[in-house]
């Protein structure tokens, strides 16, 4: 293999042979390159579409009360079940297994303003775990906390355009706020990738909205995010009993479908992934084809290069190169072209798909493009094996040609 | 040198079985030079073939320098065919993306001799031949008479025992003919065994001995008075 002398008479070879060694490395590239694109592209694809459901947190459940459609327990029909503080705190106490965060939320909305300029803008109070159920980042100062909540604090967290548009490029955390009539002071900037509705929200901590909403200790709904780590079946099963557990408190009839409703994303989540997957089995189908096609174009080649050759290696023979001889020099030949051509294709492919960036982002949903190094070195590996494979067979068969047969053209 | 007994050689021609070769016995000494002779179909390609250890045969023995050749596996056979022999075709069979010096250092390459040493050993055999400002010519830029030349240093820089030309000259014009003919007597008095398969008559007279063939069988075989080539 590290012969120094057949390496130099490989070369030759190549060097004398242009067209040949060109097509073969044309080949190896072009299935090596296609390979490479259409693995990156499936993979932005597949980018674009993770992005799009993970805006908020998958893992959100998100309960709601309403109005009965059942008599029971005593109680009419049509009843109105609203949340409350209670509730959140059994929630929290009796699912704790379940639950990574829990928050209430009460929306308002109202007009806001700083100095002169001033806005609608909706105002939710919620707990500090909102942070990770909406997915907020700070971006200056701090989130409500706990503190906020027990003291009923007129604290507020606004959203990145909610700052914009008050502050403009000025500083916004520790100035005041005017809003129902009452200053706010801002502890924190928060951005989010929801979109530019999820940045015009004003936070504050729901005890101290319950308070301006005259002592109420009422919540609008509850999101509770519970822990990945249970599953999708895990999921469905804490939904079911939660769903119990509140129909039992607020003394709803189990059969009735309204009352308290639950929505979650699990289901969702579960059909997103299970359309992932099968976009990645697409593309690895794809890309295995194209491969596939890769290294029947180098067998045909190897058979005709060999078949072209048939005399040479008589007259080698002749002249006293043993089969084995013959062997190796066709294979190291084969591999020596499929390994640079190899490479060239996977460097134009990766240089390409760098080069898309996130321009086909709008048109076809395709995001930052890529393929990892081991697929792509994999892919590489495979096709020299393969051409090696290709190129073995029939040099084999022409190693053992007599050269009497080979040379006999008179 | 040579050493042939009761050599038989048949052909699997589909169902039919062609005896080429029907009980050949031959004997070749050292410095000989031989011409085999015979119309088309006579077996004289397949002798010089199995002397040459491009082919196998079926029956009797053979002997080359005292080795019993028999049975040989490729790689033996392509050592031994390394070692002890050289061949001229017809049709020169140089290989066509080397240029006249690579052809000859090639049976060199598979000697395993370095490439230095290699390198000037087959330009002195380029230049006994006279071709030593040819040497990096491609085979289709000489003549027919250069490429057999070509092919005759590649079949000597091996120094073989045994030099195997089957019809050398039978792609040449006459006077090409006779200087490469020429070339062979002249290796041949250095004391090289030759083995010369022919049809042409004038071309028999110039080696020393002539053995025909006729239907696999040898029918004659008698020294002769060597005509000079030129």
């Amino acid at each position: 293999m590290f012969n120094r002398d057949r390496w130099f008479e490989i070369f030759e070879t190549i060097k004398s042979n242009k067209l040949r060694t060109f097509l073969a490395g044309f080949t190896v590239a072009l299935g090596i390159l296609i390979f490479i694109v259409l693995f990156g592209l499936g993979n932005g694809l597949e980018n674009t579409f993770n992005e799009y459901f993970t805006d908020t947190k998958f893992n959100n459940i998100y309960v709601n009360g309403g109005r009965t459609s059942k008599p029971f327990a005593g109680y009419e029909s049509n009843r109105l079940i609203e949340l409350d503080n209670d509730d959140l705190q059994e929630i929290s106490n009796k699912f704790d297994f379940f639950i990574e965060g829990i928050t209430p939320r009460i929306t308002i909305s109202g007009e806001v303003g700083y100095k002169l300029k001033s806005n609608n803008y909706t105002i939710r109070g919620v707990g500090p775990s909102n942070q990770q159920n909406e997915m907020n980042v700070l971006m200056f100062g701090r989130y409500i906390n706990e503190k906020d909540v027990i003291n009923k604090e007129k604290n507020v967290v606004i959203g990145r355009l909610v700052k914009q548009d008050l502050f403009g490029d000025g500083e916004a955390v520790g100035k005041y706020i005017n809003g129902g009539g009452r200053s706010w002071k801002v502890v924190g900037v928060y951005q989010d990738d929801g979109g530019d509705n999820e940045e015009r929200i004003i936070y504050t901590a729901y005890t101290t909205m319950q308070k301006i909403l005259k002592s109420t200790d009422k919540v609008g709904s509850i999101i509770i995010s519970y822990k990945p780590s249970i599953g999708y079946d895990g999921a469905l099963e804490f939904e079911r009993k939660l769903k119990s557990f509140l129909k039992n408190k607020k003394k709803i009839d189990p059969s009735d479908p309204r009352g308290v409703r639950l929505r979650s994303a699990a289901k969702d989540m579960k059909e997103n992934q299970d359309f992932s997957s099968a976009l990645n089995y697409i593309i690895i189908f794809v890309g295995i084809g194209t491969l596939l096609a890769g290294v029947i174009g180098i067998s045909n080649i190897m058979v005709f290069v060999i078949k072209e050759r048939t005399k040479e290696f008589g007259i080698r023979k002749a002249v006293g190169a043993t089969p084995s001889s013959i062997i190796w020099m066709v294979l190291q030949e084969s591999i020596f072209i499929t390994t640079i051509s190899g490479y060239f294709g996977l460097f134009v492919g990766v240089v390409f798909l760098s080069s898309l960036g996130n321009t086909l982002k709008e048109d076809f949903y395709i995001t930052d493009p890529y393929v990892d190094l081991n697929t792509a070195l994999m892919a590489t590996i495979m096709l020299i094996i393969f051409g090696a494979i290709a190129g073995y067979i029939p040099a084999r068969r022409a190693s053992k040609i007599k050269p009497i047969v080979a040379l006999n053209d008179k | 040198m040579i050493s042939i007994k009761g050599l038989h050689k048949s052909y699997q021609m589909g169902s039919n079985s062609l005896h080429v070769l029907k009980g050949i016995d031959f004997e070749v000494k050292e410095g000989e030079l031989v011409a085999i002779m015979g119309s088309s179909g006579s077996g004289k390609s397949t002798l010089l073939n199995i002397i040459g250890m491009l082919d196998n045969h079926d029956k009797g023995s053979y002997k080359l320098d005292d080795v019993l050749i028999k049975n040989l596996n490729e790689t033996k056979a392509a050592n031994y065919r390394n070692k002890f022999l050289g061949f001229v075709f017809q049709s020169f069979n140089l290989i066509n993306y080397k240029s006249a010096h690579e052809n000859v250092i090639l049976p060199l390459y598979y000697q395993g001799i370095g490439r230095k040493k290699r390198e000037v050993k087959a330009m002195k055999y380029l230049d006994d031949v006279g071709l030593k400002n040819w040497a990096t010519h491609m085979p289709n830029e000489l003549s027919g008479g250069q490429k057999q030349r070509v092919a005759i240093a590649r079949a000597m820089v091996s120094e073989p025992k045994v030099l195997l030309a089957d019809e050398p000259t039978g792609a040449l014009d006459s006077k090409t003919s006779k200087e490469v003919m020429d070339l062979i007597q002249k290796i041949n008095k250095s004391g090289k065994t030759i083995l010369v398969v022919t049809h042409e008559e004038d071309i028999a007279q110039m080696c020393k001995r002539v053995v025909r063939l006729k239907d696999g069988v040898i029918v004659e075989d008698k020294k002769i008075n060597q005509k000079k080539a030129l």
